[in-house]
Parts: C-alpha cells; structure tokens; sequence
C-alpha cells in the first residue's frame, strides 16, 4: 500500500490549475478561434446568429471543461454508470417527446434549449466501457461472459439512433465502443470475426436501410448519378474544395459557400468552407492541430497512473480521431454523407458540449492523473 | 494484492501496446487525408476551379435589334417596331399549375400551348427565360403588369419585332422571319452563335440571305449567381450590336402600284433599269401578309396559304418558270441576224401553218400572215415565220445568244429560291433525256414554246440588255453603297454622240467600268429594238391597243401567249374558246418592254399565270405600269445623283 502515499484525494485550486495541460488548452483555443472564423465566414463576413451562437456556445461549455477538469476523477469514475442511463433516458425520450426536424427525430426540447442526446450518448457509451473495463482482469476480457454486457451497452442506444433515423452518429458511437474494447485488450479475432459477420449480413442490413440512406451510399459510389439531387452535396463539396488550391480564395472569398452552393456548410461541411477560403495550406495546418490535439491527449493517457483515466483518454483520442477522420473523408467524397460534425468547428451545440466533456475528463485525468482508482 | 497489481501493470501494458498500433493506423490515415486534399486541391485545381466559375457565373443573353431593310427612298419594306412580350422565369416559379390557372384568365392561352411551354422549360436551364408569348395587346400587357406582383416567375417585356408593310406588295422579295427552328440551328452554324431564346431568324427572302449581318450580335449580362439563382451582382455587360440596314433598289411605291395590277390575279411584274441593272420592282400575286408569321403562323392561315392554288407563297417572278412563248422571239430574230443566217429582207408567206414532217405546225392566226418579212413577223408576232428562222439558225447557235443575254441562269445572287430556269439545246437533251434532239423541238423553242422555261425575271434581263444596246448589265436588288459614278461614266462614253442627256453632268474620274458587248454587231439590236417599236405603235402591232400616244410614254414591247398544253386538232376545229378551258389549262400572258422608247431606261416584264393572250391581257397592266415607271423617274433620278456624285 505504499503506493497510497501518492494519493492526495484534495489537490487546492491552485494546485488543479498549475497541473493543466496548458499547451491542450492553448490548441483547444486556437481551435475555436479558427471556428469563431469560419462561423464569422458563415454569416457573410458579418457578426452574425451562427458567429455569436457559436461563441457564446464555446464560452458556457468551455466553463464545464474547467469545471470537469477540476473535479476529480474518481468522482467521474464513480458516476460513468449513471451518466450513461441519463443519457440513454434522453435517448429513449428523443423515441417519445423528440423534435422532428428535416425528416428525423434527433432532438429533445429541454425548455431552454434543444439538445441532441446521441451526441452526448458518444461520451457517454465510452465512459461507461471504460469504468466497465476498469474493473475487468485483463485476462478475462476476452470471455464471452465479458462481452455481453458491453455489447448491450453499445447496441442498445445505436439501435435507438439508427431509428431516429441517424446512421451517421451510430456508425460513431459504434467506432468509439470498439475503440474502447480493442484497447481493452480484446483479441484481434474478435474483430475479425464480426467484420466477416457483419459483410455476410450486409445485404440483409440494406435491405432495412431507409430509402435516402440507400441513395447515400449509392450516390457516393457514383456522385454524377444524380449531380442535382443526392449527388449535388458531394459534386459541390469538391468543387469547393478542389477550387480553393494552394493558398485558398481567402478569408471571406469563398463562392461555393458565399453564393450558397454548399448545403449544410456550417455543420457537416465546414472543413469544405474552411478549405475553400485557405485552401491546401491552411487545411494541413489545421489536420496538424487536431493531430496534435490527439496526440495531447494521448500523451495524458500515458502518464495517468489509474487504468480508468489511461484507457478513457486512450479511447477518446480514438473517438476524437474517428469523428475528425469521418468528417473529412465525406466532404472530401471518400466516404458517404452520413452526417458527421468536425470537433469543435461544426456549429451545433450538442457535439461541442459532447467534445468539450470528453475535454474536460482528459484534462481531469491530467490534474488528478496520480489518483488511483482500485 | 500484489498479484491484483501485477494484473493492473499487464493491463497498463496491453493498453499502452494497442494504443501505439492505433496510433499508427491514425497517422496513417491523416496521410490519406492530406494526400486526398493535395488531388483535390493541388492536382486537380484547374479543373475544380473552372466548375466553380461555372457555377459562380450565369449569362443572359440579350437579342440585338435586326436591322432593317428599306427601298430605294428610304421607305421601310422590313421594320421594327415595340412588342409587349411575357417571358417565365422557370426556377421562379412557384407552382406551374398555379401560372397556368392564373395566366389563363389574364392572357389568351390554350392547354395546347401550355402542354408546349412546360416541356420547354423541361428541357433547358431553369434560369432560362421561356417566352409564352411575343405578341401581346397592350390590354394583356397592361392586365399582367396589374397581377405582377401576385404570380412570381413571370416577367413582361417590352420588346423590338419585325414589321412589314401590310399590303404585302414586297412579301416575296423581302421573305419573312420566324422562330429559329431545330433544322435552322442544325443547317447554320452562325445561328447557333448569335441565337437567344425568342430570335427571329429570315426564312425567305432578302430576309433569309441577309440574315448573316442583319441579325447583328447578341449582348450579354454576367451575373454572379447564387445556389438559387439569385443575381448576386452584374459582372460584367457587354451590348450587343445591332443587325446592319440594308437599302435596296427597289420602289415601294412601284411595287404597290405593280402589286394591285395583279390583285386577284397570279402572276409577277418586274422592273429593271436597263444601265445599272437595279431592279424596280419586283412583285408576285397572290401574295400573303408577312405580319403573320413574325409571331408564329396558326395553323388555319398556314393551311389557307398552301391550300391556295394560285401559290401565294412563291415569288413567281424568280421561282415561278414558264415557257416565254413570242417574247423569245427578240432573241431568235437576233441570234439569226448575228449568225447572218438571215437577212432582215428575208420575205416568207405565212399561211397559217407549216408542215415538217408531217407534223402540223401553227400560227396563232389562224389565217395566217400573208407576206412578212423580219420586222413585220416580230410586230405581228408571226409564228410560221419564226419556224422557218428557227429552222435555219439552229437550236445550239439559239442557246449561246440567249445564255448571253440572260436566259437559262440566275439573275440575282441573293435568293435561294430563284431557279436558273431551262434553256435547251442538243447536248442538254442528250445528257438529261437520253434522246436526240429533234427538228420539231427546234421549230418549237423558236416561238418560245417547248422545253424552253425562264423566270419572269430573266424576261426582264433579256429585254433590258435589248434595250440597252447590247451591253451586259449585272442587275442588283441590294445597294452595296458603292458609288455608281464609274458605271455611269462608261455609258456617257457609249452614247456620247447622241444620247448624252440620258445622264446628269459631272465629274466622272474615278475609277472605269468596261462595258461588256452582248452583240457582234450593234446594229442588229437597233433593228431588233426599232421592231419591238413597231410592234407597240404601228398599226396591225400586237400591242398597238396598249400604246402610248403621248411622246414622254412611248415604249416598245413585246408579248407573249405561252400555251400550257397543246391544242388538239379538235379542239382547233371545234374552236375552243379560251374562256371555256378550266383555269390551269389556260395560256399564260407575257408582256416584256422597255420605256420611253427614245431615251430607254426601264425593262419591264409582265407575267399573268393562265391569263390568256399577252396583247388582251399583260400588255394593258404593262401599259399602266410604265405610265407609273415613267412618272417616277424623276424622283428616282433625284435620289440616284447622290450616288452618282458620291465619294468613294
């Protein structure tokens, strides 16, 4: 038990806050700049509803990313099975009370403000794997006895979003929980194993598959199907992208998004817009950032000493990179439209808040990465 | 316990161990990503910034204002005037069902047109305008400016169109204009270059040959276009150019006049002068109003205009071929002078009827013509007579002088329905038909009968370069500007002994135009001219009842009857009258003259389709239409000094 005299269950304000990671919260800030920009581009080079909702919006959830960060991270251990059965009772409420907004139901009015638990539900369904896995030895992850209840975890709120209908989020909760389970130390097999399932019983899966959702994918393996219907997104997602060049048309010059070529472009093509205006340059630099914004919390991952903290930073990074990686692979056409925001720089209130807990939670694993969590 | 930390330690390991191979595969992947933004936006740029421009930019195109095309006075034969026009807006509209409703109480249109319009705009850009319709009242116009603001996509114009005279007197020469067609976009390729949606494009015509520069260019507006069409802002604006003028030679009055001689009649007058080779007039009857296919014909006027059986829609006086019947026998007389296959002394009986072969050949009088000689035998027009000329000059040495003067080619170079007509000889026969050309065939070209055709026009040629002493004109319809002085100078020098005052003093020292001789010897033509005198005012001339007795009128002419079918022996016994034949059975009537006889400066030629005889019925209409010609002169000679003296 000599391994006790490290923990100090009260750290003082001061202490939490000389403890940050303050190199993640300076990326974490230029991020959000850069998307208080892009926002500011949206709204036509004016400070507009989508710039002021944005930055007022990274204000409150940056507030709870202090606030999560300084809690300690026991506390969060403690809660993780209860914060995913609060979010699962949202989802299950979107079912019953949702919002319906451009054919699917994904929202839940809370009074004062719409919130979107299958966002929420991506924190949550790995924090939950993550306390799950705390607790299992190593060497009995790979029974099955093991693998039930995370696989109900998982597919219980997928189902639920699959029927919203919002594969997109579903296919990103599902890449987060594997994330989670092949850190965990889950043979390869496994995987292996359902990925063969998983094709032998693809042609059933498209057969439950909703209409649009079948043209989606159809279209993305040929966009000139139908350039003015379920392939114009796509055409003119890469068009955009593809004028921009080297340097990009500059800041506020974009046409494609300027004229209103580009659908959606403040929330799943922002990397288009952003990409258009600054082109190759300005689009490295920013995968640089998100790159080394993993890599940060990678590396808090690493030098936690709880398996709790270690394997939710490990996982969220995983996630992190997957949400980061969807986006771009669809708008730059490598992938189908299935609605996934970019971290940070998409505007929409609910993934923000989803990645600025996940946020929070590495940087408590940060301050209190000395906790031991038996 | 310790065992319970080695576990976590293990743990820690495999965590750590999978971390780092996900960590590689994630690294991986951002490659893929940067290579991915490096084709997009590096390799391929070029080609995604075009289609960024293209979607960025949208043209309108604007039609330009087709010129127009006036007489010889300034008149306008083709004009433009203000049209209120509705075009739609497709990507404006809110609902097709709902325009159609709405549009249908305001405007005149029928579930036709409609059915018409909505696969238009099924088939083009929806920022493209469809024009519903180009011609509206100004009560329609008004109306809809009215429910403007209630019905979104529609957009009223105010617009230039065609505008012809409407007693349709110059229909023929000037053509019409309609809507660009499929075949149209597809036979010229210029079409495609200035064509805009609702261009009017010449079908017929001066109106069809000229449509190259009358059209002019179109303009065009550039915007800066939104996902939906919205103008974002003018880029860019280019005007386009007007369509040229155009003057031709024609006299609107002329051709007024010359179109109501033919009213109710089928037939053409030409008008040519006989030293520049302008064409006065030149009219065809029936004729048709050329308004009613600017905004496209309906169907029941179309279906009047091709029922018709006098054929409305041809310019006889170069489409139309008949056979020149006696007025032909200018040229034989002439081709046989300058062959010297006869003398003018040359005496012959007629009797009636001559015999080659045992084949019957007629006189028109049927107790023929007693003695006559050359001149005697064109006055009275004496058919025997032009048999035995014919009979010895030969179908071959016909043909040269004909072709010479006009016969047998196209007179005027701007019209494609002008038809070269036919003039035979040994070699055509034998290439065309197969079969030898036969002595008979020549008795009968020799009265202009047979397979012998020509254009009303080539008529007017042949009589003008007669009347001009045999010097070869290049008749023109278009004035190209150029001055005249050179041309006018070469005929001061032709006549400068004895008809001098036929042209207006001046300096003349630019530039030299050689007249080219027709003839061999020129006397020959002024026997053949002083003949046709003859035949107009001495007594027993075929023209004599349509003569004029007052000096400053006095022309010479010649007529012509040309059968259309053969008389039967029968029907020459019975004696058939001509008012009993049905009406396409019927002769044509040809009248071809030159005026004033002294100083000749006009040809005219007159041709009324199954009329009957040339002396009863085109040699009067000839008669009133040279009184108007002559009367006219001094106007046209006031207008013509200024090209004359004009500087190049």
């Amino acid at each position: 038990m000599a391994n006790k005299t490290f923990y100090k269950s009260k750290l003082t304000l001061i202490e939490k806050v000389q403890s940050l990671d303050f190199f993640l919260v300076l990326l974490i800030l230029i991020l959000a700049t850069i998307s208080f920009f892009v926002m500011f581009s949206i709204d036509s080079g004016k400070f507009g509803y989508y710039t002021k909702n944005h930055i007022l919006r990274f204000s409150i959830f940056f507030i709870f990313f202090i606030i999560i960060a300084f809690t300690n991270i026991y506390l969060w251990f403690q809660s993780a099975y209860l914060i995913y059965f609060i979010f699962l009772i949202l989802l299950i409420g979107v079912n019953f009370f949702g919002v319906t907004s451009s054919g699917s139901q994904r929202w839940l009015n809370l009074f004062f403000v719409n919130i979107q638990p299958s966002e929420l539900m991506k924190i949550g369904l790995i924090i939950f794997l993550c306390r799950y896995y705390h607790r299992v030895p190593s060497h009995d992850v790979n029974r099955i006895k093991y693998l039930i209840q995370p696989l109900l975890a998982m597919s219980i709120p997928m189902w639920l979003i699959i029927n919203q209908p919002d594969l997109g989020t579903s296919i990103l909760i599902a890449g987060g929980s594997i994330a989670v389970m092949y850190l965990a130390g889950l043979r390869l097999k496994y995987f292996l194993y359902s990925l063969f399932f998983m094709i032998t019983l693809a042609p059933v899966v498209i057969s439950f598959l909703k209409p649009y959702q079948k043209l989606r994918i159809l279209t993305f393996l040929n966009p000139d199907r139908d350039p003015l219907g379920a392939g114009y997104q796509i055409i003119q997602s890469k068009i955009a992208v593809g004028s921009g060049g080297i340097f990009g048309k500059g800041f506020l010059k974009g046409s494609q998004s300027y004229l209103d070529y580009l659908p959606e472009k403040h929330t799943d093509f922002v990397f288009t817009l952003f990409s258009e205006e600054f082109g190759f340059v300005g689009s490295a630099l920013l995968l640089i950032l998100y790159v080394l914004i993993i890599y940060r919390i990678i590396l808090i991952g690493h030098d936690s000493r709880n398996s709790f903290g270690k394997l939710f930073c490990y996982s969220f990074a995983a996630a992190f990179f997957l949400y980061v990686i969807v986006n771009m692979s669809m708008v730059l056409g490598l992938l189908p439209i299935v609605g996934a925001p970019l971290p940070i720089l998409s505007y929409g209130g609910s993934s923000m808040l989803a990645i600025m807990c996940g946020l929070g939670i590495v940087m408590s694993c940060k301050i209190h990465k000395n906790v031991v969590i038996s | 316990m310790a065992n319970f930390g080695q576990s976590t330690e293990s743990k820690s390991r495999i965590i750590n161990r999978r971390m780092f191979m996900l960590s590689s595969v994630k690294l991986l992947v951002f490659g893929g990503i940067l290579g991915r933004l490096f084709y997009l936006q590096i390799s391929e740029n070029i080609k995604y910034t075009s289609l960024s421009e293209k979607n960025r930019l949208r043209e309108w195109k604007l039609p330009s204002q087709r010129g127009v095309i006036k007489d010889y006075f300034g008149v306008n034969l083709a004009g433009n005037t203000q049209v209120y026009q509705l075009h739609l807006i497709p990507e404006n509209i809110y609902s097709n069902t709902e325009l159609f409703f709405r549009l249908k109480k305001i405007i005149d249109l029928n579930e036709n047109q409609i059915r018409k319009l909505t696969k238009k705009m099924n088939s083009q850009k929806p920022w493209e305008p469809v024009i519903v319709s180009d011609n509206l009242s100004w009560a329609e116009f008004s109306r809809l400016n009215l429910f403007l603001h209630e019905i979104p996509g529609i957009k009223p114009i105010v617009s230039v169109a065609r505008k012809y005279p409407d007693d349709g007197s110059s229909s023929h020469v000037i053509g019409y204009v309609s809507a660009v067609s499929e075949s149209d976009l597809n036979n010229y390729e210029f079409i495609q270059e200035v064509n805009v949606p609702g261009l009017k494009i010449g079908k017929t015509g001066l109106e069809k040959f000229l449509n190259k520069s009358i059209i002019g260019a179109p303009g065009y507006q550039r915007y800066e276009v939104n996902a939906f069409g919205k103008k974002i802002k003018e880029v860019k604006y280019v005007d386009g150019k007007p369509g040229k003028n155009y003057r031709t030679t024609l006299d609107y009055e002329i051709q007024k006049y010359a179109s109501n001689l033919l009213k109710e009649k089928g037939g053409s007058i030409c008008v040519m002068d006989i030293f520049t080779g302008d064409v006065v007039a030149m009219v065809s009857s029936p004729t048709f109003n050329q308004n009613l296919f600017v905004h496209g014909i309906n169907s029941k006027d179309w279906k009047d205009l091709l029922d018709n059986t006098r054929k409305p829609l041809i310019n006889k006086s170069i489409s139309g071929l008949y056979p020149p019947g006696s007025t032909i026998k200018t040229i034989v007389a002439l081709s046989a002078l300058e062959n010297q296959v006869i003398s003018p002394k040359l005496t012959l009986q007629c009797t009636g009827l001559t015999e080659l072969y045992g084949e019957k050949y007629h006189c028109w009088k049927h107790k023929g013509h007693g003695y006559v000689n050359l001149r005697s035998a064109i006055k009275e027009s004496c058919d025997v007579y032009f048999y035995e000329v014919a009979r010895r000059l030969g179908v071959d040495r016909l043909y040269e002088t004909a072709k010479k003067f006009g016969l047998g080619s196209n007179v005027l170079e701007n019209f494609v329905e002008e038809k070269n007509g036919l003039l035979p000889n040994t070699k055509w026969k034998i290439k065309t038909i197969g079969k030898g050309w036969v002595l008979g065939e020549t008795l009968l070209t020799g009265i202009g009968q047979g397979f012998v055709q020509c254009t009303p026009l080539q008529i007017c040629l042949m009589t003008a370069q007669i009347a001009n002493g045999g010097y070869k004109i290049n008749p023109r319809i278009i004035d190209d500007g150029k001055p005249l002085t050179p041309l006018f100078n070469a005929w001061r020098e032709k006549f400068s002994d004895e008809k001098e005052s036929i042209f207006s003093e001046g300096n003349y020292s630019d530039g030299k135009v050689y007249l080219e001789k027709l003839f061999r010897n020129q006397e020959n033509v002024k026997f053949i001219q002083d003949a046709l005198f003859g035949a107009t005012n001495e007594p027993r001339g075929t023209s004599y009842r349509s003569r004029f007795t007052k000096s400053k009128y006095i022309y010479a002419g010649k007529t012509g009857t040309s059968q259309i079918k053969k008389f039967t022996e029968e029907q020459r016994e019975l004696k058939v009258k001509y008012k009993d034949l049905v009406y396409e059975d019927r002769d044509h009537a040809l009248f071809a003259a030159f005026a004033p006889y002294k100083k000749p400066r006009y040809a005219i030629s007159v041709v009324i389709e199954h009329g009957g005889s040339g002396s009863g019925v085109a040699a009067p209409i000839a008669k009133k239409l040279i009184k108007k010609i002559i009367d006219r002169h001094q106007e046209r000679i006031l207008v013509q000094k200024e090209d004359i003296y004009q500087e190049t």
